[in-house]
């Protein structure tokens, strides 16, 4: 199917100049380590109050390593004139988000995994039977801040104001992700059953739905004349 | 191929074209002249679909252009001032990149053909980011070598290539021409361009005001007329 | 027609003013105070029914391309803040003798809260995007998502709400009100209504001119 192969030829490209180029990977899974760190002296040397706050500092630190991941998703074709080129191909463009979303998510989740891991190893905290519905809690909260996160990017790649204005779109659309995100983990932290959660996991997965339907439907909007 | 009617661009008070009219039937080259401001690349974007006027109509291959863009893009191949490449990928890697968003077959055998055809193919594993800007330009044109299209749109694609380069490209342009393709030229200088038009215009203060086959007019009358209205937009500036 | 409207919108909130003031009685339990009421409801309806707007001006522009739903959508974004922002601030004012805060993570606010933020982030990207026709795709695009968005953020910070902290206080208007109650603030909605509809279509104008210059 041209569609598929289209999206997929995207992905391809993001995931081997990625893989060439090592821009974006090395400094962010860097910079999730500085977040420890900073995290650790703005919250003080008191474990418990780390412990107490894990959920939030980790949802906080997948969003902060958004906020630089994501905006730059299509700089690169900015800054090489393929954007027009991207603008000149026939056929739905909305192959070409789900390209991007597939990469920035896939992206997003090693980040996370990274975030995670250190988390557990630096503050001490014990994820091990936690580990599958933190997975799961994972994966839907990436997916909703992928959606997103690459259709403002498209949007804010052409603006001069972009560092300013990524965050600014991106915040208030995280806003359900983020307290859904953290009342899971929180749950799952805390040993109980995501079934017991539920409602969240409907409303997370509801939104990403939402999202990514919306990404799909006006991203030609935002390529097109 | 091309029916284009009073199509007008304006960017609030400010007016880059105006009035614009022309026609090209399948298999014939346009070359569009016009000191560099003139507007000529910006009617190129429009009949690229790049651009939406705002006004006027344009259809291509019997299309309406400006109702269902997405339809005419599928025959439209163009080379403008942008590369469209990515650095970090090889040649081979941004031709196939290029092709299968095009829609088409990109089999390792049609993307190194291309590549020769343009002589790249003993570059065509190295990365683009190495590139002269000469490079890159064949490398635009490899990829429309490849492309499905009918229609050519080209902005000085001329400079930046050498005598091989230009030989190797005016003969490919009559070969898409014999073929039944068309092509659109803009350039600012009377050069190769001239050799493989069928007619010519010329685009000056935001109005097109020749256009006449080529075998209208003799080059000096051409180069006359051109020059006296170069001198005059300098004379203005 | 705008001019009409204006007027209309005055007799309204004269009318309103009376309503507030002269005939809706001193509330019980919470004083005068309360008479904020009035501003603060009505004002959150309207709010509501600007973003409405929104939505509808960019689903339609992006269908039809036509500058005049760009301008609805703009215009009534605009308006849309500015009521949002007088719900918040009187919410904030009717807050601190009643609760003692200026403010409080509360359901209901929290949730205007982040509709404004939504709105005002709609206006900046409207402020930076220079080219109209770009900026009228892109400000849909982020119209017809931060409406979608809505309902989500609502259920969202509503269970956060029940999960940390049951409802010890009665929020603003959460008991039932008496019918007198209910008139007041129907008279005040439909004076803010029609003073709604006059800014926006002032707006749209003004907008109209703008782009022909």
């Amino acid at each position: 199917m041209p569609y598929t192969r289209r999206a997929l030829a995207v992905l391809w490209k993001d995931l081997l100049t990625e893989r060439r180029s090592k821009e974006s990977l090395n400094a962010l899974l860097f910079f999730s380590l500085l977040l420890l760190f900073i995290f650790q002296f703005a919250l003080g040397p008191d474990r418990d109050r780390i412990r107490v706050a894990l959920p939030g500092l980790l949802w906080l630190g997948l969003i902060l390593a958004g906020l630089l991941g994501l905006g730059r998703t299509f700089v690169v074709e900015r800054d090489n004139d393929c954007w027009e080129g991207l603008r000149l191909t026939p056929g739905d463009k909305s192959a070409i988000y789900l390209g991007k979303l597939l990469g920035n998510f896939t992206l997003m989740l090693v980040v996370e995994m990274l975030l995670l891991a250190s988390f557990g190893l630096f503050y001490d905290v014990a994820l091990g039977p936690a580990l599958a519905s933190l997975c799961i809690v994972l994966l839907l909260g990436t997916v909703g801040l992928a959606a997103v996160g690459t259709l403002f990017g498209a949007m804010t790649a052409q603006l001069r104001a972009r560092e300013l204005l990524f965050p600014v779109l991106l915040l208030p659309a995280q806003v359900p992700i983020l307290l859904a995100t953290v009342s899971l983990t929180e749950a799952a932290l805390l040993g109980q059953p995501l079934g017991e959660v539920s409602h969240w996991l409907k409303l997370l997965a509801g939104a990403d739905v939402v999202y990514v339907v919306i990404g799909v439907m006006t991203f030609e909007f935002i390529l097109d004349a | 191929m091309i029916a284009a009617s009073s199509l007008r661009k304006a960017y609030g008070p400010s007016v880059v074209l105006h009035d614009i009219s022309l026609q090209l039937a399948g298999g014939e080259c346009l070359a569009l002249l016009g000191p560099n401001g003139s507007g000529k690349t910006t009617l190129l974007r429009i009949l690229a679909t790049l651009l939406r006027p705002s006004s006027g109509a344009l259809s291509i291959g019997g299309v309406d252009a400006l109702r269902d863009p997405g339809a005419v893009r599928a025959i439209i191949g163009m080379v403008g001032h942008g590369s469209y490449v990515y650095p970090d990928l090889t040649a081979v890697e941004n031709l196939r990149f290029w092709t299968v968003m095009g829609g088409g077959d990109a089999t390792h055998e049609r993307l190194i053909a291309a590549l020769q055809q343009v002589e790249l193919d003993a570059a065509a594993h190295d990365r683009v980011r190495t590139f002269s800007a000469g490079m890159k330009r064949r490398l635009a044109l490899a990829r429309v070598v490849l492309g499905r299209a009918r229609l050519l749109l080209l902005d000085e694609p001329f400079t930046e290539l050498d005598q091989r380069g230009r030989k190797w490209l005016s003969e490919f342009l009559l070969a898409f021409k014999a073929g039944g393709g068309t092509v659109v030229l803009a350039t600012h200088s009377l050069g190769s361009g001239l050799g493989v038009a069928d007619r010519v215009a010329i685009l000056h203060g935001t109005r097109l005001i020749v256009d006449r086959p080529c075998s209208d007019l003799s080059w000096e009358e051409l180069r006359k007329l051109y020059d006296s209205l170069t001198e005059a937009q300098e004379a203005t500036a | 027609m705008t001019r009409v409207l204006g007027w209309l919108a005055v007799c309204a909130l004269i009318m309103g003013l009376v309503a507030d003031f002269g005939w809706a009685p001193r509330e019980m339990t919470q004083g005068n105070v309360q008479r904020i009421m009035y501003l603060h409801v009505p004002s959150i309806l309207t709010a509501y029914l600007a973003f409405a707007l929104v939505l509808l001006g960019s689903v339609a522009y992006l269908l039809s391309r036509r500058a005049s739903w760009d301008h609805l959508a703009a215009s009534a974004a605009e308006i849309g803040v500015l009521f949002t922002a007088i719900t918040i601030v009187s919410g904030s004012i009717w807050g601190r003798p009643t609760w003692g805060v200026w403010w409080t993570w509360d359901a209901r606010l929290t949730s205007t809260a982040v509709l404004l933020l939504v709105y005002v982030g709609y206006l900046l990207l409207r402020a930076m995007v220079d080219e109209p026709e770009a900026r009228a795709r892109y400000a849909a695009v982020v119209g017809i998502l931060g409406a979608a968005n809505i309902p989500i953020v609502h259920f969202s910070v509503y269970w956060w709400r029940a999960l940390h902290q049951p409802a010890a206080m009665l929020g603003p208007g959460r008991a039932p009100m008496p019918g007198w109650m209910k008139a007041v603030v129907l008279v005040n909605w439909i004076a803010f209504t029609l003073l709604f509809a006059y800014f926006v279509s002032r707006r749209m104008q003004i907008a109209r001119l703008e782009e022909q210059a």
